[in-house]
């Protein structure tokens, strides 16, 4: 057991979805309950908790991540987006608007998780094929859809970010 | 009590109530080898170096590990870096599964791609690096096997200085090493591929996040006839409580012909070098046969890629 009474907390200051937040938190923190708990983004869900079903998946510097399997503490002075970071200026992410018109949830548990992972996906590959976008997406379990109805949604949000390639969304 | 008591869908978050938290411990970030390894040595037994945490972090929150100190070595400058020369390859310790996978040096030894490429997920593979894969001495992780395959050195950094180790004496058992307390992995080491040789490192997991139900590794070297075995290294993970360097398959295919008859002779003689345990992933009989077929497969890619195919491959899920 350990015996460790007094906590001495951590700084952590983050850009989170653009905006700068500091929190002094116990160094045993998780990302996940940092962006939940401290600064109140519940977007970002917990699912399994044990880096195993991508629901608390955040982009880090641009990295996917699962945010269960981070420290606050590791993420100090780093950059995130979460889910709701997506929409800009009231409009929403071209992969959400997919996955609304695909039908690309159910229950909705999975979604933030698949949208970001998502995101991360068509940064590095703007057009990719079935295969990849499972490869891509393999780190995000869903119980609901059976997952063909999300890769729908995918290829129809890249083809919709590319053909908007000019004028499209900054994410 | 009624679920709507305990589960609130207003917004307000239940976590504390429902998540797993890691038992409490000091954090501490190194600037610095040198740093880290003074650090640990002055914070004793209980200290733990924390890289990208996909192994420790998971451990912890498990409770199969209550560090007092963690230090986080990720920052540290100059321990990421994938080099080569026409000798040798050089891997920095906290080079991650995603980095090397997207590298150029992944491109020129695909046997490095199929490893990296295959771990867990993009996201595991974004924060895990190959010093903790090592660190962990965890017989399903990847990096072990696969550079038992490669017959590579770990670069160590201790109180004591620097040293290379020799992988097969790395590893020492189950989640044993032979790094001693205060030392790091630095770094990792191996000859580049002689012309004519190529290897293959293949997988099988349940799903894409799970550690490998078993998975084999096999570098070959063609002799100049190109159907004779110059020579060869085969590694099994996930096949024991450490990976196995199945010399005695190696020794089946050694200046043999490479056909079905020699290939299943060293798939059998790995076969017969393992000794699986019984877990969730499998009986000790199913892994043996999944290591049957992996051999014979990574034999298989390795000889196409021996002969300038290109063959994209990576570990299989259902």
């Amino acid at each position: 057991m350990n015996t460790i009474e007094i906590i001495e907390k951590v700084s952590v200051e983050v850009t989170i979805n653009g905006q700068r937040q500091r929190r002094d938190v116990e160094p045993r923190m998780l990302l996940v309950q940092f962006i939940r708990d401290e600064l109140r983004l519940t977007g970002t869900h917990i699912g399994c908790d044990t880096t195993y079903c991508g629901a608390c998946t955040v982009l880090l510097n641009g990295e996917p991540v699962k945010s269960c399997t981070v420290l606050a503490a590791q993420a100090d002075q780093c950059e995130i987006l979460t889910v709701e970071g997506l929409e800009q200026d009231g409009k929403l992410h071209p992969l959400q608007e997919a996955f609304a018109e695909h039908h690309g949830l159910q229950c909705g548990y999975c979604t933030p998780g698949m949208l970001m992972s998502s995101v991360a996906l068509l940064a590095d590959n703007p057009s990719p094929g079935r295969k990849e976008i499972r490869k891509g997406i393999a780190g995000n379990l869903c119980r609901c859809t059976g997952y063909h109805n999300i890769f729908k949604a995918v290829e129809a949000a890249a083809e919709e970010m590319r053909e908007g390639a000019d004028h499209g969304h900054q994410i | 009590m009624l679920s709507s008591q305990r589960f609130r869908f207003d917004g307000e978050s239940t976590d504390s109530e429902t998540t797993m938290y890691p038992a409490p411990f000091r954090y501490h970030r190194a600037g610095s080898a040198d740093e880290a390894i003074s650090l640990l040595a002055e914070l004793g037994d209980g200290a733990r170096p924390l890289a990208g945490g996909q192994t420790l972090l998971v451990w912890m929150k498990l409770r199969f590990d209550e560090p007092t100190d963690l230090v986080d070595i990720a920052r540290i400058p100059n321990l990421s870096s994938i080099e080569h020369d026409d000798h040798q390859v050089r891997i920095g310790a906290l080079a991650t599964h995603g980095r090397i996978a997207a590298s150029p040096l992944a491109r020129l030894i695909p046997i490095v791609h199929d490893c990296a490429n295959g771990i867990a997920d993009r996201q595991v593979r974004s924060r895990g690096t190959i010093g903790g894969s090592l660190a962990a001495g965890d017989p399903s992780c990847d990096w072990p096997a696969l550079l038992h395959t490669l017959d590579a050195e770990v670069l160590c950094q201790g109180p004591d200085g620097e040293r290379t180790i020799g992988i097969g004496d790395f590893v020492e058992d189950l989640y044993a090493t032979a790094l001693q307390e205060g030392e790091l992995v630095t770094g990792i080491r191996f000859a580049l591929p002689p012309a004519r040789s190529a290897g293959a490192y293949v997988g099988f997991k349940r799903c894409a996040p799970a550690y490998p139900t078993a998975s084999a590794g096999v570098q070959l070297t063609l002799a100049e006839d190109a159907d004779t075995c110059a020579d060869v290294r085969i590694a099994l993970g996930s096949a024991g409580l450490t990976p196995i360097h199945a010399t005695a398959a190696e020794a089946e295919l050694r200046g043999q012909a490479l056909n079905e008859t020699t290939i299943e002779r060293a798939a059998e003689a790995a076969v017969a070098a393992s000794d699986p345990v019984d877990d969730q992933r499998g009986s000790p009989a199913f892994k043996r046969a999944m290591l049957r077929v992996l051999v014979r497969r990574a034999v298989g890619i390795a000889i196409r890629r021996c002969n300038g195919e290109s063959v994209e491959h990576s570990h299989e899920y259902y």
